[in-house]
């Protein structure tokens, strides 16, 4: 349970993330405040539903998140540069797969 | 079944949504965070499509050519039959709270019941307007625990605010001789079979937010006999002005 803000004290930040219909995964579409998570859902179906974007809504603090270190780039991600070998591009992918 | 009663009964209806919807969409722009503003305008808007559905069939039912636009802007305060409650001033965020929960918890009842209206119409308009109206009281009765379970001040605003509001929910359940006529022909629920549950809805969430419910009042307002506090007026001024001053003025 999150204690609740204060007063004085800003709503903690929340990330959202909205199912666009079933079977496809959640995807990030921004963030909001919320005094906790109950109000954070019910933001987030105010703020990024309005237009039928959703059928499902996860929310979590941003706090509660690991990011990893932009100064780390190169070397977590460089190394996967020259292997192209790991695309799945050598494979024709039929007319009737959507969303891969 | 005479068509003015059933006139008289979805006017009613419609403009407590209507007159709710308006005040909803006063605190555009100056509710206290940017969420809470995107939820009163999504509730606002809940209310004005409730109102649209509404005031056409009454228009239809009236048939004298007034469509939902004529309804909604050209009566002036005595036409509107409204709840008195819809149309109490938006005070702070925790008065709006109260009286969007009163009303949300009578809506919750009313709609859920004219379901199975003998008008069909009116039917399907609750089965639409329901869906919208349990979300409406998950809003409104979420925040009224908040406050009231809140601090020191929210709890006494809050608590301050339902003894204000409260004598308006007399009416909320004070049948007349249009509404027992509708009820014979089970157009209409018969409002004294809805009042315990929405009463046992209430004191339960007012025990959750640990606010104290006040005593019962008889303080009958007539708000739907078109006798109302002059707060409708000055509301109408502000909502009207535009159709008054540009009649037939387009978007």
């Amino acid at each position: 349970m999150n204690s609740p803000a204060s007063p004085d004290q800003d709503w903690p930040l929340f990330e959202v993330f909205i199912r666009s219909r079933a079977g496809l995964e959640h995807k990030h579409v921004g963030s909001l405040h919320a005094a906790d998570a109950r109000m954070a859902v019910e933001h987030a179906r105010d703020v990024y539903t309005r237009r039928q974007e959703g059928v499902s809504i996860w929310v979590v603090r941003s706090s509660d998140i690991t990011a990893s270190d932009p100064a780390e780039a190169d070397a977590l991600f460089e190394p996967a540069r020259d292997k192209v070998y790991r695309h799945p591009t050598f494979y024709a992918i039929p007319d009737e797969v959507k969303n891969l | 079944m005479s068509a003015p009663d059933l006139l008289r009964y979805v006017l009613r209806l419609g403009d407590t949504s209507l007159i709710l919807g308006q005040r909803l969409g006063e605190w555009v722009g100056h509710a206290p965070a940017l969420e809470e503003d995107l939820g009163l305008g999504n509730l606002a808007l809940d209310f004005i499509g409730q109102a649209r559905l509404l005031l056409s069939y009454a228009g239809e039912l009236e048939g004298r050519g007034r469509d939902e636009d004529a309804l909604a802007f050209l009566r002036d305060a005595p036409e509107f039959s409204n709840l008195t409650l819809a149309e109490q001033p938006n005070g702070d965020f925790g008065r709006t709270i109260v009286r969007q929960w009163l009303i949300d918890a009578w809506q919750l009842e009313v709609y859920e019941a004219l379901q199975a209206s003998t008008d069909t119409r009116l039917a399907a308009i609750a089965a639409k307007a329901l869906k919208e109206t349990r979300y409406h009281y998950r809003f409104s009765c979420g925040w009224l625990v908040r406050l009231g379970d809140g601090t020191q001040e929210s709890h006494g605003r809050v608590q301050e605010s339902i003894d204000a509001l409260w004598p308006f929910t007399h009416e909320l359940f004070a049948a007349d001789e249009v509404e027992d006529r509708l009820a014979a022909l089970g157009v209409a629920p018969r409002l004294d079979l809805l009042e315990p549950r929405w009463s046992a809805r209430v004191s339960a969430a007012l025990h959750e937010a640990t606010l104290t419910r006040p005593s019962k009042v008889h303080f009958p307002w007539h708000g739907k006999r078109g006798v109302h506090t002059e707060h409708l007026g000055h509301m109408l001024g502000e909502m009207q002005h535009l159709q008054r001053t540009y009649p037939g003025a387009q978007w």
